[in-house]
């Protein structure tokens, strides 16, 4: 696996959406020729105070590698040191650190079939798989189910719908997503990524579980606080 | 000048509790959960550990067998390299060494690869298993492991980032050469000191 330093990236966009969420593209001055680029990957982002004192924190992906600027979708959480940063101060223009691009597991290769589960945020690095899939001109290759409390709180709700996602929205319907969803988009799937809260990963991962999908298949990325 | 991030102050500084490595934050009474498979079922009757590789003889413990052997109790902090740390918690169990000194190892014998049942793999330098610094534990704070966190039994090596202390133990095996395990495959740092920040490759 190769190895990332610390790089500045120049924020060219600041997008927020609602009361939580920040979209910022960041442009980078150059991608090592060493770091694979896979649609799944996250950033850390490390901020630095005047006396030296940083904080450092995760974000997923939702471009594709194949977008000229690298796309993090940050949810602003209650005392989010970083994440209430990104969100409140950060401008277009500004510099921040970036390391990355991280991760060899929760990635996808744009070839094998797969079904990809998000719940909440963890949508974003199925964003970036959907977007490369698209890129490649093989949407068909992968299967989008997806699930929020409303569409407001659903990072790219418009974009999820308009690739063919399965979207269930809790608060307004009460429905979640159980087997009728998933069982129809599961065959001839040869990987399954599930990506949200420690709750939702959980519930998820023994759906397919009971509905006979190989545990061995299934990657499970668990977003929120951490 | 060195880089700072324009209008980012920071939390108030406390002055620095010395428990925490660089990077890190207390995360106080609460455990966040990891995960990057599914959680495997709890059966206590087929649980097994083995000890394997380079050794005289492969040896198996059962759970019974696991609970007869003298227990042992970590008091101290784990730190995770999402940047989370917990101070001040405490880990039952049974020290590895106690496994350890049940076989021969081979005298080239130089680390060990730990694997647990869901095929997770993650491989630490002997000496950051033996010598009081490695368990397998079964209980948290005087409760049972639950299955979020590794349980019934996970290996537990609180000097190094939590990924290595694999949850859902299930074999050890002694090698003498090292061998990268899951995350250490896939961008994370081979031996993992906190107090060095080895949390990627190239650290």
């Amino acid at each position: 696996m190769t190895t990332t330093s610390w790089r500045t990236a120049i924020v060219r966009q600041v997008t927020r959406v609602g009361q939580h969420l920040v979209m910022l593209r960041l442009e980078l001055p150059e991608t090592a020729p060493s770091v694979q680029q896979l649609p799944g990957q996250h950033f850390v982002v490390r901020l630095t105070a005047p006396d030296g004192y940083t904080a450092s924190r995760s974000y997923s992906v939702s471009s594709s590698p194949g977008e000229a600027l690298i796309e993090l979708c940050v949810e602003r959480l209650d005392d989010g040191e970083v994440s209430g940063y990104l969100y409140d101060i950060v401008q277009p223009g500004d510099e921040i650190e970036v390391r990355g691009p991280i991760g060899g597991w929760f990635v996808w290769d744009g070839q094998t079939p797969a079904v990809a589960i998000g719940g909440g945020t963890g949508v974003v690095p199925l964003v970036a798989m959907a977007r490369y899939a698209d890129e490649l001109g093989t949407p068909e290759l992968l299967r989008l189910a997806v699930s929020g409390r409303s569409a407001a709180d659903l990072p790219y709700y418009d974009e999820l719908l308009g690739r063919g996602a399965t979207v269930a929205l809790t608060a307004l319907t009460g429905r979640r997503l159980g087997a009728t969803d998933l069982e129809p988009l599961l065959d001839g799937t040869d990987v399954a990524f599930i990506c949200g809260s420690a709750r939702f990963a959980e519930s998820m991962s023994q759906l397919l579980v009971s509905l006979n999908y190989p545990a061995s298949a299934i990657r499970i990325e668990r977003f929120g606080p951490s | 000048m060195a880089f700072t991030s324009r209008g980012f102050g920071g939390r108030t500084r406390r002055p620095r509790d010395e428990r925490l490595p660089p990077g890190q934050y207390d995360v106080g009474s609460d455990w966040p959960v990891l995960t990057a498979e599914v959680t495997p079922p709890i059966n206590l009757d087929r649980w097994t550990f083995t000890l394997d590789g380079l050794v005289d003889q492969v040896r198996t413990w059962n759970w019974a067998e696991l609970r007869g052997l003298p227990e042992s109790r970590y008091e101290g902090d784990i730190h995770c390299v999402t940047t989370w740390s917990k101070l001040a918690t405490n880990f039952t169990g049974v020290s590895v060494d106690t496994f350890l000194q049940q076989a021969q190892l081979a005298d080239t014998a130089s680390h060990v690869l730990v694997a647990s049942s869901t095929g997770y793999t993650t491989n630490l330098p002997l000496d950051d298993v033996r010598g009081g610094k490695a368990w397998l534990v079964w209980a948290h704070e005087g409760k049972d492991l639950n299955a979020a966190h590794g349980g019934p039994v996970r290996l537990l090596v609180p000097h190094l980032y939590f990924w290595k202390s694999a949850k859902f133990v299930s074999r050890m095996t002694v090698l003498d050469h090292d061998e990268p395990g899951f995350w250490e495959r896939n961008g994370y740092h081979d031996r993992g000191d906190p107090w060095l920040e080895q949390r990627y490759q190239g650290d």
